[in-house]
């Protein structure tokens, strides 16, 4: 009994700082951009954590808020967007976004928010605040582990009129310049990010729909079994990367 | 779902005389009027034409914005701590529509 609870508790010690094995993409912006991201008063990403605060309190049709459940979100969600994507119960792959869904539409009995709408936006941006500056770790054995293979074949896949993979430019040269931006490692620490491009701020999943575009490939829907494949897969390359939502970026 | 519309940073007290510094972050998309949608039709101008801060009794800060104004408008300037009161932020978009948010300042001697 004391050994097993001992063991547990050995367990649960956070996993010692380890090197991450690709760079931020906020090693890649210029100086001033960096200062905006860092910069809470800055940073416009903050406006959907502000926007995320408020909804985490309001209550939908059955009277229930995030707020019933999971109480104060400055403690409930911390560390909650460095495990995501998992495996939900049903076995479907979830992120933040489908797993907030998830809790609106089956705890809360209120309809879905669409993908990439800014209620949504705003309370994945405002849970994932809430992970500020903790590693990424998701879990990627077992019932995930197909999901992630998944997301590693989609990564070194040749795709697109360009006949390129995401592995070519994101491990190939990353660091070089394409046009006016530099090529980042794809790390998803900073998600969902405010794009000066976007003059807003958008999700993951938005972003990597530019980027097939980029390659002139499939462009996969919001929360498609693609991309979320991707999206873990991305998650363990960035493991051990510090979470930086809203992150601003080019 | 009502937007937050605005994010305002400033300190809560100063010395009298003291020179202090204001970010006023506003949520706003500033569209140019010059784009056009996926079907060619021009998405019409929006911006807002102008900040105007108030303190003390007098306007303290004012500013007048333009289409080439990025969205989510964010503005930096100081001013000098006078009296306790509140600072009174106010953004006009072009049809005349205001967004206002107050912060106070404690003044001490």
């Amino acid at each position: 009994m004391l050994r097993a609870a001992l063991l547990a508790g050995l367990l649960a010690l956070p996993a010692a700082a380890q090197t991450p094995r690709i760079k931020s993409a906020s090693e890649f912006l210029s100086p001033d951009l960096k200062a905006l991201q860092a910069d809470e008063t800055a940073n416009p990403g903050m406006l959907w954590v502000d926007d995320g605060a408020r909804l985490w309190r309001e209550t939908a049709p059955d009277g229930k808020s995030c707020a019933s459940c999971h109480g104060d979100a400055t403690e409930s969600m911390k560390g909650a967007a460095a495990r995501y994507p998992q495996v939900g119960a049903e076995g479907r792959l979830l992120n933040l976004e489908l797993r907030i869904n998830e809790c609106r539409t089956q705890r809360q009995i209120a309809p879905a928010f669409a993908y990439e709408s800014e209620p949504l936006l705003a309370l994945t941006t405002y849970v994932a605040r809430q992970s500020l500056g903790m590693p990424m770790a998701v879990k990627t054995d077992d019932s995930a582990a197909t999901f992630y293979k998944r997301g590693e074949a989609f990564f070194h896949r040749r795709q697109g009129q360009l006949n390129l993979s995401c592995a070519q430019c994101h491990d190939g040269v990353a660091g070089s310049r394409l046009r006016a931006d530099v090529i980042s490692n794809g790390a998803i620490n900073a998600y969902p990010a405010y794009r000066l491009e976007w003059q807003t701020l958008g999700s993951l999943h938005r972003r990597l729909r530019a980027c097939s575009l980029g390659v002139r490939a499939t462009q996969f829907n919001h929360g498609s079994d693609e991309y979320l494949s991707l999206e873990l897969y991305l998650a363990k390359r960035s493991q051990d990367l510090r979470i930086e939502s809203p992150g601003v970026r080019k | 779902m009502a937007l937050a519309v605005a994010r305002v940073s400033m300190p809560a007290t100063a010395k009298k005389g003291d020179i202090i510094e204001i970010k006023a972050l506003m949520r706003h998309v500033m569209e140019p009027g010059y784009r056009s949608d996926n079907r060619g039709q021009i998405i019409p101008r929006d911006i807002v034409k102008s900040l105007s801060v108030m303190y003390a009794g007098a306007e303290v800060f004012r500013m007048e914005m333009h289409p080439a104004i990025a969205a989510n408008p964010y503005v930096v300037f100081s001013t000098v701590a006078v009296d306790t009161g509140e600072l009174v932020f106010t953004w006009t978009d072009e049809k005349g529509a205001t967004t206002v948010e107050k912060k106070p300042l404690m003044v001490t001697a």
